[in-house]
């Protein structure tokens, strides 16, 4: 298996009082496939994503990528986070440019490349702005664009809409969807909004608070092309609301 | 037309002053050689300008004050980026800056006279006490503020060292930074005259001894008048080059 987490657990220590955020996760993805993490705050869904990217070591289990075991982030799997992480004292072009410094990519290589992938956003004449000077919306394509810059196999998310308005937000869906199909990137995508997982996902991971849990595994069996208002669609959100619905000791949070 | 304005403010201003300069003189029952005129104190700046004695001792002064200021600078920003770096290191050295950081330099100054003896050192000493420790401060303190997401944002994108600090932890501090050398600037200008009053046998401080030593508070009073004007252009120089930085950073408004 590509990605593998085994009987992950991860301890917290908060003001005196230990605190759960996973609790024996154990989870498999294929190279290729685009998953959510979906649950309601406290479910160890983005301690499983930091972990994964390396930000986190979990306190016991094991977190492997590619058969390695994962100890430090790397190049080759970028996370794109909810505000962005755009340097701002850096233009568009600049910033999308970051990482093939490191990687040693001779200048003009560099600018070719990042246009390329600016353009594949969708903001071709942006280079030379500074990230203020765009909209939320668009300084999230430039952190997409940065990241895609360095070819990476793995794409990790952490909920990277959730500070957009509700039409941006969809508009975003469906580029990070087409992008996910044209470049052929593994997947990791944390979200608490149900539609959004549905609209993405191949396969849902649903997870419940108290302690960070793995409560099912959804399919969805929806194709490439997703209509929000299809039948099928509805059938598969509702699905999920009921899964979030049952009832589950302590469990009052949800999303609709 | 913004311009304009200030220039107005500024020629009133400065109109006030000295016409309260000007009153004093007319009621004070000072000897006018020792309570001069501001006619009397422009004449001597004249005096001065003329025999090339006042660009003499400017020149003196500045070299001082540049080689004071920026190799202190340099040192508390560089020292900065490290101990700002290291917070478990810094945690140790930081109650040493502290009971250091209140001593005001000239306390200092009898001891650098005996070491050093008189000339330029104990100016440039002086002055480069007086820049260090906001700098160095300041420097910690921004390190320490840094928005976390950029280094994470670093080590995902493989930006290790010495290029982390150069495109990511300086421009990033960079704002707070330039708030403790633009102060610095200020307090080291003020030390200056202080170090040269004591440990010189030229430069401005030294000038308004000399002219105490002779009795001649036109002179005095004169180069008092030209250390505040240097003041105000050293700022305005410091705030031009602050602003050239930040735009190039994308930072400025």
């Amino acid at each position: 298996m590509y990605i593998e987490v085994k009987d992950a657990c991860k301890d917290f220590v908060q003001d005196g009082k230990r605190f759960t955020a996973l609790d024996h996760v154990s989870l498999d993805i294929e190279k290729g496939e685009f998953i959510c993490l979906l649950g309601p705050s406290g479910c160890g869904k983005s301690t499983l994503l930091n972990a994964l990217a390396g930000f986190e070591k979990v306190s016991s289990g094991t977190v492997r990528i590619g058969g390695k075991e994962v100890t430090e982030p790397s190049l080759s799997n970028i996370t794109i986070f909810q505000n962005y992480g755009l340097l701002p004292w850096r233009t568009v072009l600049k910033n999308v440019e970051l990482g093939l410094e490191s990687k040693k990519v001779p200048k003009e290589k560099r600018a070719e490349i990042s246009k390329k992938y600016l353009e594949l956003v969708g903001l071709s004449g942006y280079e030379k702005r500074y990230p203020k000077q765009l909209s939320g919306g668009q300084q999230q394509r430039v952190a997409i664009a940065r990241g895609l810059a360095v070819d990476p196999d793995i794409i990790f998310m952490d909920e990277p809409f959730g500070a957009l308005d509700a039409i941006t937000r969809m508009k975003l869906q469906e580029d990070i969807l087409r992008i996910s199909r044209e470049e052929k990137k593994t997947i990791i995508f944390v979200t608490h909004d149900i539609e959004e997982a549905v609209f993405l996902a191949d396969r849902i991971v649903v997870m419940m608070a108290d302690p960070g849990r793995i409560k099912s595994i959804v399919k969805v069996p929806l194709g490439a092309h997703r209509d929000r208002t299809s039948d099928d669609f509805l059938y598969v959100r509702d699905k999920i609301f009921e899964l979030f619905n049952m009832k589950t000791e302590g469990f009052i949070e949800y999303y609709i | 037309m913004k311009r304009l304005l200030s220039l107005k403010n500024v020629v009133i201003s400065v109109a006030i002053l000295i016409l309260i300069w000007q009153l004093l003189f007319y009621v004070s029952s000072y000897d006018k050689a020792l309570f001069p005129s501001p006619k009397m104190a422009f004449d001597a700046l004249v005096e001065m300008i003329v025999s090339g004695k006042l660009f003499e001792n400017i020149k003196t002064s500045m070299y001082r004050f540049a080689a004071g200021y920026f190799s202190s600078v340099i040192v508390a920003v560089i020292l900065g980026l490290i101990l700002g770096r290291l917070p478990k290191v810094f945690q140790y050295i930081n109650p040493a800056v502290q009971l250091l950081r209140p001593i005001s330099p000239t306390a200092w100054m009898p001891f650098i006279v005996l070491l050093f003896g008189i000339g330029d050192v104990p100016a440039i000493v002086i002055i480069f006490i007086a820049a260090f420790f906001p700098v160095l401060l300041s420097t910690v303190a921004a390190v320490g503020n840094i928005d976390p997401i950029y280094l994470k944002v670093s080590k995902n994108f493989g930006i290790k060292q010495p290029s982390l600090t150069w495109k990511v932890i300086l421009p990033a501090a960079f704002p707070q930074i330039a708030n403790g050398i633009h102060l610095a600037l200020g307090t080291a200008w003020i030390f200056l005259v202080a170090g040269e009053m004591v440990g010189a046998q030229s430069g401005l401080g030294y000038q308004i001894i000399d002219a105490r030593n002779n009795i001649r508070a036109d002179i005095l009073l004169a180069t008092i008048l030209v250390i505040g004007l240097i003041g105000i252009l050293l700022d305005g120089a410091l705030k031009l080059i602050e602003k050239a930085i930040l735009r190039s950073w994308g930072g400025a408004e």
